[in-house]
């Protein structure tokens, strides 16, 4: 899974074989295509880029071209063991109906996003004065879709306020994962594992 | 295979039937027009049914006997194409009601000695795929590796799945819907009652009469073929360019009711064309099968429940300009599938070409269909 980006082969490494997985804002479905290549997973993938489901779709994958802010409510209840949302929190309208529907549908749910409070960050818009702009997130404040930036510490205060439970949680610096010390300082990327509290 | 009389090109066939119609009545017994194209494989496994749209016939991939012009679909299926006859045997039957050479009300009624006219029952679409289902048989065939249809096409593969699910492994609907709307329905009454509204129809009873109901048969293609084009792509193809006259001189309003406008000239000739072969009262016939045709009805009006516990794989392809079943109908579709736990992919393409595009060059379409159909296995 080595070919994965860093978030999406921890995911990977942690899925256990022969699950079912949707997998909102596949993109043009590596890691579907990972998951069923090399863990013989059930995937589903929903997408809003009509290139990259086409993508997807030629090589062989089920993906629908949809909206995760209003197409999750049309998946039944637990109809998968795990709802990965990687990479697109931060850029739907609403995270916390998003976060509900991905634990409704899904047993347990992957969230990954950039952390917001990573010192850099922290740095470009206390000295800059400005908006960052990043290699994490290099869109500027007009043209971006990451509508809602969100830190480590958010995040989590937010999932308890949720009342759901972390499962497991990983913190990447660059392509290298890093230990929870320091993390919504030091961390670029996190990863979590939640589950119905 | 090869000697065998009933697969190739321009098959004819009569079985006993019946097809048990939703009306009720029983049909027997019936005609069969259909062609197929390479080789069934040795476990069978290797079947793939297309079906045609409302005025689309069994000359899928070859000439079309009439016209002269390449079979419908060609830019899909051919060799090397993503539905293959090296690799695939696939199959197009001319469709019940239509004209073609299946049963239709042109055929001969052998109760009445005639052809069977008004007395031809009214059918749906699902009883267009239970007859499908019985050349199928005659030709031993149990299992469909996938079904393929666009427009009307699409609407037999989605009822195919919903009403033998175990005999499809796979379905792949273009440019469709899962029920035909109030608008749907308005635009196909505008061109039955030109048919009907023409004296030559004579109440239907018009084969053999030197008065052919032409007239209302080119009105009401002219208006459903508005509804398979775009604005876009009208105004792309004519704006409001003025017609050259036929004796040549450059085009000029004429202040009177020829066709001025070069729009006018293509709807006139497409309508003109078109009574060369096909029938008037098929299309009543088929208009009124796709009228008639909601997935949902039979199961309470909930569409998933149409597709429960279905193993079939699904792919929806709408186009952003089809405005007669635009994507909203297809992801209605998608969303049927996806709370019935089906395995669905659906995709918009953009396209200028309205509900017409999945009939012209559309190469993002054939990647996607060939990737889904060697997901298959296919």
């Amino acid at each position: 899974m080595s070919s994965l980006r860093p978030d999406l082969s921890i995911i990977a490494e942690t899925i256990r074989a022969g699950s079912r997985v949707l997998d909102v804002g596949c993109g043009d479905g590596a890691l579907m295509a990972a998951l069923r290549d090399q863990k013989g997973v059930d995937a589903r993938g929903l997408e809003l880029e009509s290139a990259n489901v086409s993508a997807a779709v030629a090589r062989g994958l089920a993906v629908v071209q949809g909206d995760a802010d209003t197409d999750l409510a049309d998946y039944p209840d637990k109809g998968f063991d795990y709802a990965i949302l990687s990479q697109t929190l931060q850029t739907t309208r609403r995270p916390d109906l998003v976060l509900d529907q991905l634990l409704r549908i899904g047993g347990q749910a992957f969230v990954s996003f950039p952390n917001f409070a990573q010192w850099k960050i922290r740095f470009a818009h206390m000295l800059g004065g400005r908006m960052p702009v990043t290699k994490q997130l290099p869109h500027r404040w007009y043209d971006t879709p990451n509508i809602h930036h969100v830190t480590i510490a958010d995040f989590k205060s937010f999932v308890a306020d949720r009342g759901y439970a972390i499962k497991g949680e990983w913190y990447l610096s660059g392509e290298k994962e890093r230990g929870a010390r320091g993390a919504n300082l030091l961390a670029e990327h996190a990863v979590f594992l939640l589950e119905r509290g | 295979m090869n000697d065998d009389g009933r697969f190739g090109l321009d098959r004819r066939t009569k079985l006993l039937g019946p097809v048990k119609l939703d009306s009720g009545a029983q049909f027997a017994p019936v005609e069969f027009a259909y062609e197929t194209y390479g080789q069934l494989n040795a476990d069978k496994s290797n079947a793939i049914l297309i079906c045609h749209a409302l005025t689309g016939d069994q000359y899928l991939a070859s000439t079309h006997p009439v016209t002269g012009k390449p079979g419908w679909w060609t830019r899909l299926v051919g060799e090397g194409k993503p539905v293959d006859p090296d690799r695939h045997c696939i199959i197009c039957i001319n469709v019940l009601g239509s004209c073609m050479g299946s049963s239709g009300p042109a055929s001969f009624n052998p109760a009445s000695d005639a052809p069977y006219g008004m007395e031809f029952p009214v059918i749906t679409i699902a009883d267009m795929v239970r007859a499908q289902a019985i050349l199928l048989e005659h030709l031993g065939i149990e299992k469909l590796a996938c079904v393929i249809g666009g427009s009307m096409g699409g609407m037999q593969a989605l009822t195919w799945a919903s009403i033998f699910p175990e005999r499809v492994q796979s379905a792949i609907v273009i440019a469709s819907t899962a029920r035909h709307s109030a608008q749907n329905i308005a635009f196909h009454e505008v061109g039955r009652q030109a048919i009907m509204a023409d004296p030559n129809w004579q109440n239907g009873a018009y084969y053999g009469s030197v008065d052919q109901p032409d007239s209302g048969l080119a009105v009401a293609r002219m208006a459903a073929h508005i509804t398979y084009l775009s604005e876009e792509g009208l105004t792309q193809k004519f704006g409001r360019q003025l017609q050259d006259r036929p004796d040549g001189t450059k085009g000029a309003k004429t202040f009177g009711f020829d066709a001025d406008f070069q729009v006018e000239s293509y709807l006139r000739y497409q309508g003109l064309s078109f009574v060369e072969r096909f029938d008037a009262n098929s299309y009543l016939y088929i208009t009124r099968a796709m009228d008639y045709y909601d997935l949902a009805e039979a199961h309470g009006g909930s569409l998933a429940a149409a597709f429960k516990d279905t193993k079939t794989r699904f792919c929806l392809i709408s186009f952003d300009t089809d405005w007669l079943y635009p994507t909203i109908e297809s992801k209605r579709v998608v969303r049927a599938l996806n709370a019935a736990g089906a395995a669905a992919s659906f995709v918009e393409l953009s396209s200028p070409f309205g509900h017409d595009s999945f009939l012209l060059d559309a190469p993002e379409m054939n990647r996607i269909v060939d990737g889904f159909l060697k997901a298959g296995g296919l």
